[in-house]
């Protein structure tokens, strides 16, 4: 296992790689460069920027530069858009943000999601399970950019509860909406894929021949059903906990959280190479950090798979 | 006569030596009026700001916090009128080119340094530096201070600027070209002091709270990126004892709707109305619903260029597609947001303007119709040979309902086919920077209170210039109101030859539209610019 860990970090290096350089070339073919502006900066003025940047260098000798830095100093460059913070203070700031609402929105979907999915299973065609299917599939038909605006209105504006935005510093009262209005659809999602799981394992041999050993319900849930139950529900979490963090885009556009999100949107509008390459190569690496946590989780869900 | 009065209750004011405390549980002391206890002002910005640093912000959302946090030789009153600043007065040359200003002995920065001439010299050289590569660099160009466009071009030494402190109270400005209006740009943002050992010790992170040293009403003291900044009282201010408000909070906000819902619920003091929800506002409250006109304009731009479509080279058409669009429809019913219409470029609000009677401002806009069908048909077009285009505006909601009105106008009037296109912001000025487009969205507010910051854009040579419009006596006339005492009826003629040829179709122009809650007072309507100042306002006791 150690051995296959080892071996799928290699791959992510050249993948991560092939990242940046598609990214990079990308980026400069999108009309429009950072100092494009409404007022079109007179040509001298513009050229002392873009050499004060390296802009003025031909595109290989700034990708090998930004490369360069990054692997020598960790430096991944300034912001041409925000001009007393570089990348990594960026995201040295927005990140932690973005990390906790969205492991709490994380953690509250799955915990909320998998409750209402086994309920909804082993009460199949029951009120319970009626109630569950119907708030399942509201929270999904509900994205995340709906859900803001209608939290603010009823919590800030009639019921005055809390706050309407901000972070100061992740206290629970400006915390409670943003992680409700992102987990929303991914609640839904995960209560139906585990329901549904969890009904095509009950009615699975192994089950059966469990409840013929006379085992109580609650053990045949619990010991038997619930790990293979999972096993599709945690190939949908991986790519989900990657979403959370980059979809995070609309809470931070609603609550004014300060996140990573608005900062990678943000990035690529105004065309801050820097920035939008950083965030880029954060979410990558992160993607395959995740991937490989959940492959290496199937190994303990499902005992056919051994690496 | 009232502002006589006003002047000399300043001055009686001054002199008694009222503490800032004083005013905390007690009343305004030029109006009288109760002021609340807690003198905090939050406001709502769209966008996080882009620095602070007075020689780079570009910015409006951090113009507006730079102009607390520093104050430069010359302010802004609620009108708009030019008042002392760091500087107490300046003196001029008959020819018009060296303007001597002289810097208040009490002026001070907020670690207790006086301001001196030469922090103003450091400022301006900084501004022109190509090593700092300010986006504003071109705004010491557009003063004419000597040598500011050869040191920008890397062809004249930094220290080759025009601008010295005599002494340290004492700074001169020596111009390349007489400019009457030179002392109003002294109120903009890029010609505020900067503080050199700051900024020497410190880097690109001087602006941070922790470093920051500043010498304007106020002191930045917390700054989350993407969430709020907040400015305090400046201890230092020389003027600090006659400052109400003591702190400023402004929250980022993206969305224009979550900030209104934030407003309602009591957490703003300002916040933008969305278009089209003004006149529901003003009902529910009609304290707190304001509009009021602003320094910009709003218009469609014809391409021009040799590239450009044939049809648009013929100015009855051009003519036609103005006269068809029915303004009250855009601003009562798109907008509504108390928008004036516009038949000109330069708004009316400009100062020393005089809009000129224009012949289609005073036509009905049957008589328009009218005459725009007539126009079309003798330009060729009509069922037969439909006039066909493309329209291009940047991705907006608010751009798409106008484009959308204009299009429907032209199509029942007149049969023409404007093909809407929407592009992203950076692809839009690309484009249309480079003459790729037929029709193109633009609006342009005053970098200063002058109509030539508007008409300039209409000079054959002026890189603002995207419809590449090109009239001899245009670039004429506006040549000579640069250096004329009187320039306002050489713009009246400007504005004709336009409402003639019609290059551009003046749509509307700006106005303020605000949730401005009742306890705020002094908000300065009257400022067309909008440049306010923290310390001009007040809260007053519920």
């Amino acid at each position: 296992m150690l051995a296959y860990s080892v071996r799928r970090l290699l791959v992510a290096i050249p993948t991560i790689l092939l990242l940046i350089v598609a990214c990079f070339f990308l980026m400069h073919v999108a009309p429009g460069g950072p100092f494009t502006s409404e007022r079109p900066l007179p040509p001298q003025v513009l050229a002392n920027i873009e050499a004060r940047y390296g802009l003025d260098q031909p595109l290989w000798k700034q990708l090998w530069d930004y490369l360069y830095n990054i692997v020598v100093h960790f430096d991944f460059g300034p912001s041409f858009k925000f001009k007393d913070r570089d990348v990594n203070d960026i995201i040295a700031q927005g990140f932690p943000i973005s990390l906790t609402y969205g492991s709490l929105s994380f953690l509250f979907a799955t915990a909320v999601g998998v409750s209402l999915g086994i309920a909804a299973a082993i009460r199949h065609n029951t009120w319970i399970d009626y109630f569950a299917v119907g708030l399942g599939i509201a929270a999904q038909a509900l994205p995340n950019f709906i859900m803001g605006p209608i939290l603010i209105l009823t919590f800030t504006l009639w019921l005055g509860w809390l706050p309407g935005g901000g972070w100061h510093g992740g206290q629970w009262q400006y915390l409670v909406m943003p992680v409700i209005a992102l987990a929303t659809s991914y609640m839904g999602s995960i209560a139906r894929i585990t329901r549904s799981s969890m009904l095509e394992v009950l009615n699975s041999n192994f089950i059966r021949t469990a409840r013929a050993k006379g085992l109580p319900t609650r053990t045949v849930i619990w010991r038997h059903a619930l790990k293979p139950t999972l096993l599709p529900v945690v190939s949908y979490l991986g790519p989900v906990f990657v979403y959370v963090l980059t979809g995070s885009v609309f809470v931070d556009i609603y609550f004014s959280t300060g996140g990573l999100g608005q900062a990678y949107v943000g990035s690529a509008l105004s065309r801050d190479y820097a920035v939008l390459l950083g965030v880029t190569i954060l979410y990558g690496a992160l993607t395959v950090i995740v991937n490989l946590l959940t492959d290496l989780a199937y190994a303990w869900f499902d005992p056919k798979i051994r690496y | 006569m009232n502002k006589i009065i006003r002047t000399s209750l300043a001055g009686l004011l001054s002199s008694t030596m009222i503490t800032g405390a004083a005013f905390a549980a007690g009343t305004h002391p030029k109006t009288g009026e109760a002021l609340a206890d807690d003198q905090t002002f939050t406001y709502r910005i769209l966008d996080e700001h882009s620095s602070v640093d007075p020689q780079v912000v570009e910015d409006v959302s951090g113009a507006e916090i730079v102009r607390d946090l520093f104050e430069g030789l010359m302010n802004q009153d609620e009108d708009g009128n030019l008042v002392p600043g760091v500087a107490t007065g300046y003196t001029v040359n008959d020819t018009k080119d060296v303007y001597t200003f002289t810097l208040r002995d009490e002026a001070k920065w907020s670690n207790g340094d006086p301001v001196t001439a030469g922090d103003f010299v450091f400022a301006w050289k900084r501004a022109v530096d190509p090593e700092l590569s300010s986006p504003y660099a071109w705004f010491m160009e557009l003063m004419s201070i000597e040598n500011a466009a050869e040191i920008i071009a890397g062809n004249a030494s930094v220290d080759d600027l025009g601008v010295k402190a005599i002494d340290d109270k004492t700074l001169e400005v020596r111009l390349s070209a007489p400019l009457p209006y030179f002392p109003q740009m002294t109120t903009h943002s890029t010609t505020f002091p900067a503080p050199q050992k700051v900024i020497e010790e410190f880097g690109d992170a001087w602006t941070k709270p922790e470093n920051i040293v500043s010498n304007g009403a106020y002191v930045l003291t917390e700054h989350l990126p993407q969430e709020r900044s907040v400015r305090e009282r400046n201890e230092m201010y020389w003027d600090n004892d006659n400052t109400i408000i003591d702190k400023v909070v402004a929250l980022v906000i993206n969305d224009e709707n979550v900030a209104l819902t934030r407003y309602l619920a009591g957490e703003l003091d300002r916040t933008e109305i969305p278009a089209g929800q003004y006149p529901r506002l003003k009902e529910e409250h009609p304290d707190e619903a304001i509009s009021f006109p602003r320094l910009c304009n709003y218009y469609y731009t014809f391409n021009l260029s040799d590239g450009g479509p044939e049809a648009f080279k013929d100015p009855n058409v051009r003519q036609a597609l103005s006269l068809a669009v029915d303004r009250s429809i855009i601003t009562e019913k798109v907008l509504a947001g108390g928008q004036p219409e516009a038949y000109t470029f330069a708004p009316e609000a400009t100062a020393g303007f005089t809009v000129p009677d224009v012949e289609m401002a005073s036509m009905s806009q049957a008589e328009r119709d009218e005459l725009a069908k007539e126009l079309l048909a003798e330009a060729g077009y009509g069922p037969d040979n439909p006039l066909s285009f493309q329209m291009v505006y940047n991705t907006a909601e608010n751009h798409k309902k106008v484009a959308v009105a204009l299009s429907q106008m032209w199509k029942q009037k007149l049969g023409v086919n404007a093909e809407l296109a929407n592009m992203e912001w950076k692809v839009f000025l690309e484009e249309r920077g480079n003459q790729n487009f037929e029709l193109a969205r633009g609006a342009w507010c005053g970098d200063y209170n002058e109509a030539s910051t508007f008409l300039d854009l209409l000079q054959s040579d002026s890189g603002y210039n995207d419809g590449k419009y090109n009239n001899a006596r245009v670039d004429e006339l506006l040549a000579e109101a640069k250096t004329s005492d009187d320039p306002a009826p050489l713009y009246t003629e400007v504005e004709r030859i336009i409402a003639q040829e019609t290059p551009v179709i003046p749509i509307y122009h700006y106005a303020g539209v605000y949730m401005m809650d009742s306890d705020v007072g002094n908000w300065p309507v009257n400022n067309v610019e909008q440049n306010w100042y923290s310390k001009n306002l007040y809260k007053l006791a519920e």
